[in-house]
């Protein structure tokens, strides 16, 4: 599987707070939720976001409140992959759980800028930066998330098992 | 190879002997929770199982706190749908409104999470219940959909840091000072993946209170859980708030109806603090991080428009009274709104007779019902262009409790009811207390 779009830059500690602020949680709607992701960071984001587009931050991306509305609204918005240098934890989880693709990965957290093009290759982990010419490697998965992940998500693995 | 005290629970919950850090665990869960904003998503989750039904009605508990008594028609079906469910599958720990208080004030205070739990909430303050011995960790509704199908959830057993407390705190220094010193000292991810393990004498002097305000705001510093070990105040506790199918099984077995885990003595720890509480000041958490701290004798001369006293961190009865000790006969500063939300339908009879309520009107302050409303931006003291707050709440990001450009400092109840009567940040010294 591989993924291929545009960057979105942020830097440290981006708050689920801010990929979706609270004024908007009593949507329970995914294409609803999209319409406001990153509003209170980025308010340019869902005018300018592509399919495919991928975001880049630095570490701790996802901070704070366990609202699975956050991994839902960037997903619904279009992006094909999350890369930081660390995610924090419940955000982590629920990307895992929901399907979303994230990668940590502290030299393209680093080296990507705003704007760079950028090819995923998640069977490799290996990030390719178009613009720059350079390959930056993520981090793999457990052998359990791979299952997590190749099973499309926490409930279709449970479905599966016996 | 020696176990923390929250690698002894998880391995206990897993069935096996022993884990260690970064295994992978499937863990039997004691209780699962979630709330009006997580629970809903995880209600339409259910549908796509092909087991219908909860793993057991007496291990759920549902609590419309966050937009409730209902802000607006979207949250009045989102709360209608937790109710619909919670009545078709007889859930027995739904609180409607009336019973419902903030979750993790209520949780406890009911009995219904208690020590040795494996407890998973659909909230990431679910770390609160580490104050009672639990091992209790915050997810999203995926996992607590999971939770209520099947009654697990899947844990990477955490590395641990060791917090050791030592030496009597100050007066007015209470759980929050605590806390707020430490996520300043290791960061908003110095407890990435980990657990907090608070140990050592000074626990001795922490209420209950104190601890469950440490224990909730964890995961402002990254932690999976924070976790106290278990001494004669918290068994105090426990075995005067135990809910009525917990007692029942205690008459009716002799056996206590928790379990009290300790760290190995020989247990592996990430790094270890030693923390002096005799030596800790009052401290602020500026915007917009809560690892943005200052000490009282350090903020400066900030103005502000708000103070709200309340919230799953610090909206129980010890830290009503340390406000209304202030309040009491007091005034809040002109052009000051002050909102003071008192976290559970208990917490505020007890105010209501201890005479606090009655100090906080007197005072100029208003006093709500129980809800989460403005700690998260969503109603009952929301923040315009540019005004400031001084809460008690456990989050200063960017437009949290309203505006963009409104800013939040979190603070102890007794800083937030000083700063009540100077209308700018104060310490109690302030006023000569």
């Amino acid at each position: 599987m591989k993924a291929c779009g545009h960057v979105f830059k942020y830097g440290d500690n981006v708050d689920t707070d801010v990929i979706i602020p609270a004024r908007h949680l009593a949507t329970t709607d995914a294409k609803g939720l999209a319409q406001h992701c990153m509003e209170d960071i980025d308010p340019d984001f869902v005018n300018k976001v592509q399919p495919g587009d991928i975001i880049v931050a630095r570490k701790n991306f996802g901070c704070g409140s366990s609202r699975e509305h956050a991994p839902m609204a960037i997903k619904a918005s279009g992006v094909s992959c999350v890369i930081a240098e660390t995610f924090a934890r419940i955000f982590y989880r629920n990307a895992i759980n929901i399907g979303l693709p994230i990668i940590e990965c502290r030299e393209a957290s680093e080296d990507i800028e705003a704007g760079d093009e950028i090819e995923i290759d998640f069977d490799s982990g290996i990030i390719y930066n178009k613009t720059k010419d350079t390959s930056y490697k993520g981090q793999a998965f457990p052998p359990f998330m791979q299952e997590l992940i190749g099973a499309g998500g926490l409930i279709n693995y449970m479905n599966q098992q016996k | 190879m020696g176990m923390t005290m929250s690698q002894k629970i998880l391995a206990h919950a897993a069935g096996l002997e022993s884990v260690a850090a970064g295994d992978l665990i499937m863990a039997n869960l004691d209780m699962v929770l979630a709330n009006d904003i997580t629970g809903p998503v995880s209600i339409h989750e259910m549908d796509k199982f092909t087991k219908k039904g909860v793993f057991d009605k007496n291990k759920i508990a549902l609590v419309p706190d966050h937009f409730s008594p209902n802000k607006d028609i979207k949250s009045a079906q989102n709360c209608k749908c937790m109710r619909e469910f919670a009545y078709d599958n007889d859930i027995t720990h739904f609180y409607e409104v009336g019973q419902m208080g903030i979750e993790h004030a209520l949780l406890p205070e009911q009995g219904v999470v208690t020590a040795g739990d494996t407890v998973i909430g659909a909230d990431s303050h679910t770390c609160t219940y580490g104050a009672i011995g639990a091992f209790s960790t915050g997810v999203g509704s995926t996992d607590a959909a999971v939770g209520m199908a099947y009654g697990k959830a899947w844990f990477k057993v955490p590395s641990a840091l060791k917090f050791v407390l030592t030496g009597k705190p100050a007066p007015w220094i209470s759980g929050k000072d605590i806390i707020l010193h430490i996520i300043g000292m290791i960061g908003v991810d110095g407890a990435l993946y980990k657990s907090m393990e608070f140990t050592g004498d000074g626990i001795q002097y922490l209420s209950m209170d104190d601890r469950f305000t440490i224990a909730n705001m964890a995961i402002e510093a990254g932690g999976k859980n924070g976790i106290f070990p278990v001494d004669n105040k918290a068994v105090a506790y426990i075995e005067s708030h135990m809910s009525p199918e917990k007692k029942a099984q205690y008459e009716k077995t002799g056996k206590k109806p928790y379990t009290i885990y300790e760290a190995d003595e020989d247990a592996i720890y990430d790094e270890t603090y030693v923390i002096d509480l005799s030596t800790l000041k009052s401290t602020v958490a500026f915007p917009h991080l809560p690892e943005n701290t200052r000490t009282i004798d350090q903020v400066g001369d900030i103005k502000i428009d708000q103070v709200v006293i309340g919230s799953c961190t610090n909206g129980r009865l010890e830290d009503l009274e340390i406000a209304a000790k202030i309040l009491e006969g007091r005034k809040v500063a002109k052009g000051l709104r002050v909102i003071v939300i008192p976290a559970t339908q208990q917490i505020y009879m007890d105010a209501m007779e201890a005479g606090y309520l009655k100090t906080f009107i007197e005072a100029g302050a208003i006093v709500s019902t129980p809800t989460c409303g403005p700690c998260l931006g969503g109603y009952m003291g929301i923040l315009a262009e540019n005004e400031r707050c001084v809460s008690t709440t456990n989050r200063n990001f960017v437009g949290r409790m309203g505006h963009v450009t409104s800013e939040i400092y979190l603070a102890s109840p007794a800083v937030a009811a000083a700063s009540a009567v100077t209308g700018k940040i104060s310490g109690p010294a302030e006023l000569g207390l």
